[in-house]
């Protein structure tokens, strides 16, 4: 067969075949497989260069080694019955969530720059598609610091919860809040749209996010204005549910409150990502 | 003769810059066109605008028979491109560069790897194909680029400059390529230059834009022969419509990113 036999392209019989509907079912189809090749995007170039994930491994080492055996020790935190170790191990991988994503938004200042931003909304990707493949690639690397901070816990002593159901559950909620941390970094990157700027906002939001939470101390020492904060604080949220998962709280209804806000806060995000995204080409 | 692409009354317009004016344009299915002009003409505005990645502010076009304003969506799967800048992810191999671009025109399982297979044989990158594009060649990155933006047999390939800061051989390699693909495919290519030698080499109908305008249009021949003399080429040519000067125009970040593009191809 020659090449020619193969598809010539013509015009007119293509352009009335893709007018006609597609199926609700199919098109879901297409928009999680659009999705799922977005995020093997990032997983092939992480593959080729894991050593970003290395190196990630030392925060949250110096966090609980450090910072954690220091104020374990001066007991000067209220942690309720939970030792200052196991209150802290949950607010570490939340932290560590949080800071492998916020950062995540200038790879599409990159992308932008080399134009693979461009080639992408040519192609016939849903803009929620690219967005959302993006957040969960994010959750892929965060699931790596995941990985590290059990190992770590463990190590320390650190009362965890094996129970497979609870481990699904964080799973879940660390791919979560690094989507939700993540697609609010490219929000980010679409609106500033330079490098310089970008870094400066990031290094402006990252400490205030981490402290305006109960990743390393409870609300209830918190002055007034900034209990307002941690409330508004998606991280808050996600501490939460890990702690609750990851050291086998007694599983209450709130559970359930805090994993549906993350839910709706991500649902947001993608939303308002989707729409700035396609900006970046022009 | 039958139109692949045609725009009406193009316009688009950045805040108190009318980028571009009015184009009417008409593009022969099979052929080559190119568009022509200063940096700053609006040809990129233009491409942008076609390709769907820009709403135009007024007017139409339309590509084999839809509209870029209400079928935007359809029109990205007969459309290819290939922006000015080197787009080709330099931390994947070429071969999935070509992966991932397959799965995103949902080529089914089966034909994808006989089609990427084909497209890197067709560029003569069959043996680069596990490399890391990083350590390509920019002639070599161009090469794949358009194979990318072949996979799915687009009706209409666009280029935005496609050879900007390549060397002569590198430069004649791509050429010979897009002559190819016109050939064996009957692809229509619609590509932006500044380059009259790549023009005249290349193109079957030239548009020259200034400041957003037409200000000229036919065959290479005929718009040579529009200003007389016996010795005009087509850099005369452009010089008479688009004023003698050659770098009016073109803003601060159009020119970083030519330069970057230079800077990554050299």
């Amino acid at each position: 067969m020659t090449l020619q036999e193969q598809g010539v392209p013509h015009g007119e019989l293509d352009s009335a075949a893709l007018l006609r509907p597609i199926g609700i079912f199919s098109a879901s189809l297409r928009f999680v497989q659009k999705t799922l090749v977005i995020a093997e995007l990032e997983a092939r170039k992480l593959r080729h260069d894991p050593t970003e994930l290395l190196t990630r491994a030392v925060q949250p080492a110096l966090w609980l080694l450090v910072f954690g055996q220091v104020f374990a020790s001066i007991r000067a935190i209220p942690t309720g019955d939970l030792s200052y170790l196991d209150y802290m191990a949950p607010g570490i991988l939340a932290q560590s969530v949080l800071f492998i994503s916020i950062f995540s938004g200038i790879t599409v200042i990159w992308e932008r720059d080399l134009g693979i931003v461009h080639k992408l909304l040519v192609s016939p990707t849903p803009r929620t598609a690219l967005v959302l493949g993006k957040a969960l690639s994010a959750g892929v690397r965060a699931l790596s610091q995941a990985i590290i901070v059990y190992i770590l816990s463990a190590l320390l002593g650190v009362n965890i919860n094996w129970n497979p159901l609870a481990l699904l559950g964080v799973l879940l909620a660390v791919i979560l809040g690094s989507a939700i941390f993540s697609t609010f970094s490219m929000i980010i990157a679409c609106l500033v749209k330079t490098r310089e700027r970008f870094m400066g906002i990031g290094q402006l939001l990252t400490m205030p996010l981490f402290f305006a939470s109960n990743a390393i101390y409870p609300i209830t020492i918190m002055p007034e204005w900034l209990k307002v904060l941690a409330l508004i604080n998606p991280l808050s949220y996600l501490v939460n549910v890990l702690r609750t998962l990851m050291l086998g709280q007694p599983v209450t209804p709130l559970l359930l409150v805090n994993l549906v806000v993350l839910f709706a806060v991500t649902a947001v995000l993608i939303a308002i990502g989707a729409r700035l995204y396609p900006r970046l080409a022009v | 003769m039958t139109p692949i692409l045609e725009t009406h009354n193009l316009v688009r317009q950045f805040d108190d810059l009318v980028a571009v004016k009015n184009l009417n344009i008409t593009v022969e299915a099979g052929t080559v066109f190119g568009l022509l002009g200063p940096n700053g003409a609006g040809k990129s505005t233009a491409i942008k605008m076609l390709t769907t990645l820009l709403p135009p502010t007024a007017g139409d076009a339309i590509i084999a028979g839809l509209s870029i304003t209400r079928h935007a969506a359809q029109i990205r799967r007969l459309i290819g491109y290939v922006p000015q800048m080197l787009s080709a992810d330099g931390t994947l191999t070429g071969y999935e560069n070509l992966l991932i671009m397959a799965k995103l025109y949902d080529l089914p399982g089966q034909e994808r790897e006989a089609r990427v297979r084909e497209a890197l044989a067709f560029m003569g990158l069959d043996g680069a194909a596990d490399q890391l594009v990083r350590t390509y060649s920019g002639g070599m990155i161009r090469r794949l680029e358009i194979a990318q933006s072949m996979l799915h047999r687009p009706a209409v390939l666009f280029l935005d400059e496609p050879t900007v800061g390549l060397d002569p051989i590198a430069r004649r390699a791509v050429w010979e390529h897009v002559q190819q693909l016109g050939r064996e495919f009957g692809t229509t290519i619609f590509l932006t230059t500044h380059m009259m030698e790549e023009a005249d080499n290349l193109c079957d109908h030239i548009v020259i834009m200034h400041l957003g305008e037409e200000v000229a249009s036919g065959t290479p021949e005929s718009l040579k022969a529009s200003i007389g003399g016996d010795e005009v080429t087509l850099d005369d040519v452009f010089i008479h419509y688009s004023g003698s000067s050659l770098e009016s125009g073109g803003s601060y970040r159009d020119t970083a990113r030519t330069r970057r593009t230079a800077r990554r191809v050299g």
